[in-house]
């Protein structure tokens, strides 16, 4: 944990909010909409989730009320960052046509407030951190993304009680947000508190407005308590050493059978995953307009039209798409973006209506491989 | 984009046919109200006997199907339908499943018959209710139980503009999520056919934190047993889960036969329960 | 990673350049060539082998291979096979009306890697097209190339492309071009079965040797086998694949192959990276 770490109380939780807002940003934070907390904007702190808590299992999500009155007690938000900084139908250009000819008229589509995120955590900095390099370190680089994330702010919170679904320790992190963040926040009950992380210049600047003190040698014991607490209590768990090389031989092994036979290629799992950024474009017109707009929308490799060319799809068959779904996203993605494509948010396995859990497909493919290439010892 | 023989002075002369079905669909077709004087400026309807007297002959540019063949007279009006159409548009459940009527396909006809006209022997009807596409080839079908007008329209665009329509084949949950909707299922424990349904309403229902019913039918791919298994895993019974097959799409190939596993389901366990 | 991302302006790849269509040229029953004139801009600048996103207002957009000769000023030539909606929009636009294009993506065949040794070109029906780029540069410095052979499967003699260019390459410039087809009709003289029986009598040094081949999956699967059988090394020949593509530069995931995006890494990609994924089904 940081040096000169700070403390604020409920009030100033609440005037954290007034201070983003005022300095223009819409402010997304947890709150609860149709039975569940995703990130939305929020106009005050008494929208947030106050003593809400969750239980999230393959397959299964629900409210609880925690007793404690704590307001970042849950784990992964369904919705986070992702559909914020890459949202799921958005404008590429629109055109006009004249005759046989054409002129692009817009490229810009609406101009976006700046976002200030509230109570994000690890897995989502982790997750953001992997769409910068997919989708602004590169040779050609999504300038939508770039333009929506430049000027972000970051407020992380450490989760103190990860879901059942959750591993993000296996996957190189853990509760407590380490790094991309402008201000990180660790709630303490009994007294209600927050202690403060400053990341930034900006995040210095924007707790100097809100107004603190300096956290006492108790509440940094607190914190680590709590990030220990925390850390234990994760049971899910993923084993990571060798996987590209475990999944690139296991392309013909007969898990992937048994796991499409209960996948219903229906792509929550890739809806909710922070990472996942297929994406396909689409051409809209109206009947008898001479205007046409090309829109970039969400996408899917579970979707048999995903891998489509002239004669048919390339992935009939649902065990093709998982195949190529886990593969990419724990193998050549390591490959692509020297990195894990998963932070262990355990969102598709709490979405999955039918509650495949990739931790225990990857276990069943480690059994089933020889010891050569990664397999059970 | 560039073929101008449709757009000129001979607009698309478009007609509207209506076989076993309650109407619903052509009245999306009114329903277009602000969009209507511009398919009205893009086609000439031509026959359209829910909107207009007037008939003009064939041979037609594009024909819209309404309803499902459920008599002997129906089999040979599609068949001149299609002989003088030369685009030939499916609308509905119905017309491209069978639709709430097949599920007579589960039954015996001649008994529903005699139970419910008092001179059943002046009825000529057929034992099963069969898709347009049983019958004739159809060029594009559209789903839903009414249809979504706004696919209707892009279909209409589609065809005038010698385009092809763009209708997803994957399943209502990819809507739904980009919709931002929070899962019913999941979230709420609410049964929900989205997982195995085509898209095409929006995921209208789940948006209103009801589960969807199925009423644009079986997505490209839908694993229903998978689906069945959890619901009644959490709870469901198996013949409840049969009678949610047996709705609008109950003769769609791939619900049809999830309803009949769930039905031998039921079967068995009465049995068990009898012995 | 830092809370706040700072990015010089880039240019957006999904904006399209308008290019203005001069002449159509009907190839076959169902191929077309048409040729591009930039509306705003310069001409592209492309190597052969390269594809480009072109766009049909309003109807779609579609990955094609550039067929011109990239060693030549003149239009930008596609060779456009009619199939679906976008490409029918493509091929039946008037000269004059204009379109969108998008690139040049993708690797190129980098044919001089060949120089001092013999080439072989396999193409397989439409697959001729993306090729023409890299045959024209060979013929043109004909005198850095050993033995250069062109072996072509063709569906029937009436789907045989560039026959004019085919006979000039043979007789002009020492190109062996030997043509099949898969059903050849009474006044078919030439010879008929697969493309990949032609191998093993095209008469190339195998150790000198650089193949270049396109077509059909399944094909160029053979095809490779039976090179790599005769004695060429794997990354001595080279396939270019096709796969979905929706952007062109790596962002919309449809063209993966494994670790590969096709669009980026390809199409253009040598036998030995892809020998063993093209083995297994549906990957």
């Amino acid at each position: 944990m940081a040096d000169g770490a700070r403390i604020i109380g409920r009030e100033q939780l609440a005037r954290l909010v007034e201070v983003l807002a005022a300095r223009g940003y819409a402010v997304m934070a947890p709150t609860v909409r149709g039975g569940a907390v995703v990130l939305d904007e929020v106009h005050g702190v008494d929208e947030l989730p106050w003593d809400v808590g969750d239980v999230q299992e393959p397959g299964s999500y629900r409210l609880t009320e925690r007793g404690d009155g704590a307001v970042f007690g849950q784990a992964a938000a369904v919705k986070a960052i992702k559909p914020v900084l890459f949202p799921p139908d958005e404008l590429i250009w629109r055109g006009h046509r004249s005759g046989t000819q054409f002129s692009v008229t817009d490229r810009e589509g609406q101009p976006q407030r700046p976002v200030a995120f509230l109570g994000v955590r690890s897995c989502d900095l982790r997750a953001l951190a992997q769409h910068d390099r997919v989708l602004a370190d590169r040779a050609f680089p999504d300038t939508r993304y770039l333009r929506r994330r430049e000027g972000v702010f970051l407020a992380a919170v450490t989760c103190a009680d990860p879901a059942d679904a959750c591993f993000c320790t296996s996957m190189g992190g853990g509760p407590h947000p380490e790094e991309g963040y402008d201000l990180a926040l660790t709630e303490l009950v009994d007294p209600h508190r927050f202690v403060v992380e400053i990341g930034t210049e900006l995040g210095a600047q924007v707790l100097a407005e809100v107004g603190s003190e300096a956290a006492a040698p108790e509440d940094l014991a607190a914190v680590r308590d709590q990030i220990a607490s925390a850390t234990e209590r994760m049971t899910r768990s993923m084993d990571t050493d060798g996987l590209r090389d475990l999944l690139y031989a296991s392309a013909e092994s007969p898990v992937w059978d048994e796991v499409g036979n209960r996948c219903l290629t229906c792509m929550n799992c890739t809806m909710v995953c922070p990472t996942c950024f297929c994406t396909t474009v689409e051409d809209v017109s109206s009947l008898g307009s001479a205007d046409a707009e090309r829109r970039r929308v969400w996408d899917s490799c579970f979707s048999e039209e995903f891998a489509h060319i002239h004669g048919g799809s390339l992935r009939t068959e649902a065990k093709s798409r998982y195949r190529q779904w886990l593969t990419h996203k724990l193998g050549a993605w390591q490959d692509q973006f020297d990195a894990l494509g998963c932070v262990g948010c355990g969102r598709c396995i709490t979405w999955c209506p039918v509650g495949i859990d990739l931790t225990a497909e990857v276990a069943k493919l480690r059994a089933a491989a020889p010891l050569s290439v990664g397999g059970a010892r | 984009m560039f073929d101008e023989s449709l757009k000129s002075s001979a607009l698309p002369k478009l007609a509207v046919w209506k076989f076993a079905s309650c109407d619903g669909c052509q009245l999306s077709l009114l329903n277009c109200e602000e969009e209507l004087l511009t398919v009205a400026g893009a086609v000439s309807i031509a026959y359209f006997p829910e909107a207009t007297r007037g008939v003009v002959e064939g041979p037609y540019d594009v024909s819209l199907v309404e309803g499902s063949v459920t008599s002997p007279e129906e089999i040979e009006r599609i068949g001149q339908i299609r002989e003088m159409s030369k685009t030939l548009v499916t609308l509905g459940a119905c017309a491209t499943s069978g639709g709430i009527q097949a599920l007579r396909n589960f039954a015996d006809v001649a008994e529903f018959r005699s139970i419910v006209y008092a001179h059943p022997e002046y009825l000529s009807t057929l034992a099963r209710s069969t898709p347009i596409s049983a019958h004739v080839s159809v060029d594009f079908e559209l789903r839903g139980c009414p249809i979504d007008k706004g696919q209707l329209l892009e279909v209409l665009a589609a065809l005038v503009e010698s385009r092809r329509p763009r209708i997803p084949t994957y399943s209502v949950c990819a809507e739904c999520k980009r919709r931002g909707n929070v899962c019913v299922m999941v979230a709420n424990g609410t049964p929900c056919l989205g997982p195995v349904t085509q898209a095409g309403c929006g995921a209208l229902c789940p948006t209103y934190e009801r589960g969807c019913y199925g009423c644009f039918g079986p997505q490209n791919t839908p694993n229903t047993a998978a689906l069945s298994d959890q619901l009644v895993a959490a709870g469901m019974p198996p013949e409840v889960a049969m009678r949610v097959y047996r709705t609008f799409n109950a003769a769609a190939e791939p619900f049809r036969r999830e309803s009949e596993r769930q039905e031998r389901a039921v079967a068995v366990a009465g049995k068990g329960a009898g012995r | 990673m830092t809370a706040t991302l700072e990015r010089p302006a880039q240019p957006d790849a999904m904006a399209p350049a308008r290019y203005r269509i001069g002449r159509t040229r009907q190839d076959t029953r169902d191929t077309f060539t048409i040729e591009l004139e930039p509306v705003d801009g310069p001409m592209l600048r492309y190597r052969a082998g390269q594809f480009t996103m072109l766009d049909a207002f309003g109807v779609g957009e579609v990955p094609i291979s550039i067929s011109g000769d990239p060693g030549r000023p003149g239009p930008l030539e596609h060779t456009i096979r009619d199939v679906g909606a976008v490409t029918h929009a493509l091929i039946t636009a008037p000269r004059g009306a204009v379109l969108g294009v998008r690139g040049p993506f993708g690797t190129s065949w980098d044919v001089a890697d060949g120089q001092g040794g013999d080439i072989v070109f396999v193409a397989g029906g439409i697959g001729l097209a993306p090729l023409r780029p890299a045959l024209l540069e060979v013929v043109r410095h004909r005198d850095r190339y050993g033995r250069v052979v062109l072996l072509y499967g063709a569906r029937t003699p009436e789907d045989i492309l560039f026959g004019d260019e085919l006979r000039s390459w043979a007789r002009d410039h020492g190109v062996v071009v030997e043509v099949t087809v898969d059903n050849g009709q009474h006044a078919w003289r030439g010879k008929v079965g697969l493309v990949t029986n032609l191998v093993p009598r095209a008469g190339f040094d195998p150790h000198a040797t650089l193949a270049l081949v396109c077509g059909p999956e399944v094909m160029m699967r053979a095809v490779a086998q039976s090179l790599v059988a005769r004695g060429v090394p794997g990354d001595r020949v080279r396939l270019s694949l096709e796969r979905s593509m929706k952007c062109g530069v790596g962002l919309c995931g449809h063209c993966q192959l494994r670790e590969l995006f096709v669009c980026v890494d390809g199409p253009v990609l040598s036998y030995d990276r892809l020998a063993s994924l093209l083995s297994v089904r549906e990957l």
